[in-house]
């Protein structure tokens, strides 16, 4: 708990820091808290003429359905945060563990493991996607296991990359030495080792992913109408972004600040904890 | 007299700490070198040696700067000239030998492109003239096949191959100063005679000048006429050679004379107490830098640094020179006891032969045999024995090593334990009794221990691993371990990165100890620790013996540490062995020519016992 404590000093350090914990610390309070904060219901639709702009009523203006864009945009980012959230946790949790594992074991494990994240790395992840939600139908449960494999991938790869640089220290060969399980070594000497190059990758896994499911949800497949979500507002008004340009602007701006929040906090991250952004290696 | 060639007046090199106040990593340095003059500069890791030697080429390292006092080469300051006049003096006026000098060399040019581009940088030479002249270097330096050697790659070179090279290069310019940052370090002992006979032959017969940087006061003292000793940023003592070493003044000099193990000496290096303050730890303290280690230390030392003074012939920095001159510090020297050694065989060898290749289905089917890195080796240790494997890089002393400890495969023969363990196999296929009988200690103490665990997780590992313990008796456990390797119980909480190199390997050895082990095989544990710290651990080692009747295989390169340690020993080279007894025997008496190549070529710091040293050893 205490090193936890010591990466927040070093992240809230920096000025980029600072501003991205306070971006990304606003979005989740506010995913939190915003159901007894909004002004309206998220489906309820005004009399008065839609494309209205902002007014003493609805700060944010109307869309094409009357509906207050505020309301819809403080209540956007709860489905997306939520499958992200967990999504990540489980691409970090899964791909780390098969990423150790093919570092440390070697040989045939490497290979087997290695070919297999080849072979997934060749499939388009989207058209997968779809097929998967078209088959399963997009519960968040479905998003959450989808995108959490697809981006576990990645993170095999790097935890793989990480841990060849820590299994050819002596501390390693001396738990070998003194009988230690795999397990044991993996998770006592190994993991300890990687974790800063972990986390610094799941802060950016978090941010592309958000992105993703954004990007279904634009293209009508993340989340299901009337339920607001960012993606899906800014695919729902966009034709009419010339006559009401806030029902567009308002999750647009909402998305972007989340995820400069994320890249921000992500480079603090790798500042403090001395990890190269671009190779993610320790340097 | 002529103006000397070097001046540095009262220089200090450091960088301000986060509170304005000057960190030193050297202070206050005073010293001239006439031309011609050779100047060796002794110090343990991190006293800045490295930093004065650049310093005198005008740079610093990142984040190092010049705080305080002046520098002159030649009438001018490095540090205040353009960089284009630097440019030539470097290479030009001036030449730095490195460490490595494989990592020194491009590896994507040939030899010949790179000494070309010194040439043509630093000499007058026409283009036409550049062939003749790098041969002419290349001969200079006594390379074998001058036309060839060009022609490679830095790999397709030897260590030794690589070194000569850079000092052709330093040569190409016709320097009237050599500056050499640990030249040998890297280099097998008797690759490291051959190269110091040729830095000897270079300073007499061209009169170049020389500062030679190293930990090492043996190599020191066969190529340089005058010594300079660095402790913590200053320099302590300075003098020539022979009064220097005959009669050492300073209490750190006389305290790193006695922790230096030496053939035929028969008594223990005696350490120094303490290790060295980091600079940041040092801070701008006043007093002297040496005053925690010192046993003469007074309170003045601790408040006021000492004046620099001259007492018997040469230049000393302590306030307690009459002390020590009257050789208060000189405590008896504990001779060397013979242990009684159990009759029973501990480990048994038999036949032993390791290969890195992997022997492929295709390959065993054509009757090929896969290459082997040691061949037949047999050997056995008693109880409570030490055994030392002597060696060069490549003799196959750390794979034997790795085998016993299950790390490595072997390929034939057999290895038990007590008569009855069967050792051949891996790590995976014995049972824990047996793994907890044998445990390794690593060469680099920063590597073996994991930076994320704290000392007190590390120790209590094997504890757990091994033994059922109640937490309260673990913890008791620990404290005790911590004890037996002479380190305070509050190191608990520590990790390692907050520790010394020498502290870390007592940490490496008490992990060792925690298993309660028969046998303990140490690989190379002291060659990376400065010299006044390597003679406690060999101490610490004969204590734990004596305490315990552990065993123990010590490989080293280290012919003097072996004799001081070890009962008996067993020579190698290629993987094969080429001599074995009991230590008194084999080192009073050597039979193999090995061996006698490998004792001649050990630098010995004593000028009275040097009769020999133009000699220079070939080994074929």
């Amino acid at each position: 708990m205490g090193a936890m404590v010591d990466i927040l000093k070093g992240v809230m350090a920096t000025r980029s820091g600072k501003i991205g914990v306070v971006l990304v610390t606003f979005h989740l309070v506010l995913a939190l808290v915003a159901p007894w904060l909004v002004p309206f219901d998220f489906d309820a639709q005004s009399a008065v003429i839609d494309h209205a702009g902002p007014s003493l009523a609805h700060w944010a203006g109307l869309d094409i359905l009357g509906r207050d864009v505020l309301t819809r945009t403080m209540l956007g980012g709860r489905e997306a945060l939520l499958v992200t959230l967990f999504g990540t946790g489980l691409a970090v949790i899964w791909g780390s563990f098969f990423g150790v594992l093919a570092g440390y074991l070697g040989g045939r494990v490497d290979d087997l493991i290695m070919r297999s994240v080849d072979i997934f790395l060749a499939i388009p992840w989207m058209i997968f996607l779809l097929l998967v939600i078209a088959s399963f139908g997009n519960a968040p449960m479905v998003m959450i296991l989808t995108l959490g494999f697809f981006y576990g991938i990645g993170v095999v790869r790097m935890a793989r990359a990480a841990t060849l640089e820590v299994v050819v220290k002596d501390y390693v060969l001396a738990a070998k030495a003194r009988g230690e399980s795999t397990l044991s070594i993996m998770a006592n000497e190994i993991l300890p080792n990687v974790r800063d190059v972990l986390m610094v990758e799941s802060a950016m896994r978090w941010s592309w992913m958000l992105l993703a499911f954004s990007a279904l949800s634009f293209l009508g497949f993340g989340v299901t109408p009337p339920t607001p979500d960012w993606g899906l507002m800014i695919a729902n008004s966009r034709i009419y972004l010339a006559l009401a340009p806030w029902p567009v602007l308002m999750p647009m701006i909402a998305l972007s600040s989340l995820i400069i929040g994320i890249n921000l906090t992500a480079d603090a991250l790798a500042k403090s904890l001395g990890v190269d952004k671009t190779t993610r290696a320790l340097v | 007299m002529t103006a000397p060639l070097l001046t540095i007046e009262n220089l200090s090199i450091g960088f301000r700490g986060p509170d304005d106040q000057p960190v030193f990593i050297v202070r206050e340095v005073n010293m001239s070198l006439a031309a011609g003059e050779t100047l060796g500069l002794v110090g343990e890791s991190g006293c800045g040696k490295s930093s004065l030697l650049l310093a005198m080429m005008g740079y610093y390292k990142p984040g190092l700067g010049r705080l305080s006092g002046s520098l002159s080469y030649d009438g001018e300051d490095p540090g205040l000239i353009s960089s284009h006049q630097l440019q030539a003096l470097r290479g030009g006026g001036m030449a730095l030998i490195p460490q490595n000098a494989g990592q020194a060399l491009t590896p994507t040019l040939r030899i010949k492109a790179q000494m070309i581009e010194v040439l043509r940088l630093h000499s007058d030479l026409a283009p036409s003239a550049w062939h003749p002249r790098c041969i002419e270097l290349f001969e200079r330096v006594k390379l074998p096949a001058p036309e060839q050697m060009l022609k490679r790659y830095p790999h397709e070179l030897s260590g030794g191959q690589q070194q000569r090279v850079a000092i052709a290069m330093a040569l190409a310019g016709e320097p009237n100063l050599l500056l050499l940052d640990e030249p040998t370090t890297g280099l097998d002992v008797t690759t490291q005679v051959e190269v110091l006979a040729l830095l000897q032959e270079i300073c007499r017969d061209l009169g170049t000048a020389m500062v030679y940087v190293s930990h090492d006061i043996q190599v020191i003292q066969k190529v340089c006429n005058q010594i300079a000793i660095m402790y913590a940023g200053e320099i302590v003592e300075m003098g020539s050679r022979a009064t220097l070493l005959a009669a050492p003044v300073h209490p750190y000099t006389q305290g790193l004379l006695a922790s230096i193990p030496r053939l035929h000496q028969q008594t223990l290096p005696r350490p120094i107490a303490g290790e060295m303050l980091q600079p940041v730890h040092r801070g701008s303290s006043v007093g002297c830098g040496y005053a925690n280690r010192c046993l003469l230390a007074t309170d003045q030392c601790q408040a006021t640094s000492p004046a620099p003074r001259v007492v018997m012939d040469r230049w000393v920095k302590c306030h307690e020179v009459e002390a020590a001159v009257a050789g208060e510090l000189i405590r008896p020297a504990q001779k060397l006891l013979a242990p009684a050694l159990g009759e029973n065989l501990l480990l048994a060898v038999e036949d032993l032969s390791v290969s890195y290749q992997r022997p492929s289905l295709v390959r065993a089917l054509l009757g090929h045999k896969p290459l082997a890195t040691v061949q037949g080796v047999t050997f056995g240790i008693r109880q409570g024995e030490i055994l030392g494997l002597v060696g060069e890089s490549g003799s196959g002393k750390s794979t034997i090593l790795k085998t016993i400890a299950g790390l490595q495969r072997s390929l034939s023969g057999r290895i038990t334990l007590s008569g009855t363990d069967d050792l051949a196999g891996p790590v995976e296929s014995r049972a824990r009794g047996c793994l907890r009988k044998v445990q390794l200690v690593f060469q680099n103490p920063d590597a073996s221990l994991n930076p994320r665990k704290t000392i007190g997780e590390i120790l209590r590992r094997p504890l757990e691993l091994y033994f059922e313990l109640a937490p309260t008796v673990m913890n008791d456990e620990v404290d005790a371990l911590l004890h037996r390797v002479n380190l305070p119980e509050s190191y608990k909480g520590r990790f390692p990165g907050q520790l010394s190199g020498g502290e870390k390997q007592r940490v490496a050895i008490a992990r060792a100890l925690a298993a309660k082990p028969e046998l303990i095989l140490c690989d190379e544990i002291t060659s990376a620790l400065d010299v006044s710290v390597q003679a406690a651990i060999l101490k610490l080692l004969l204590d734990l013996r004596a305490d315990s009747g552990v065993s123990l295989l010590f490989v080293s390169h280290d012919l003097a540490v072996v004799e001081t340690l070890c009962d008996s020993v067993l020579v190698l080279e290629g993987g094969e062995v080429r001599e074995a007894g009991l230590c008194a025997e084999v080192f009073k008496n050597p039979q193999h020519a090995y061996t006698q190549a490998l004792m001649k070529a050990v630098p010995i710091a004593d000028p009275r016992k040097r009769k020999d040293e133009n000699d220079v050893v070939h080994i074929t």
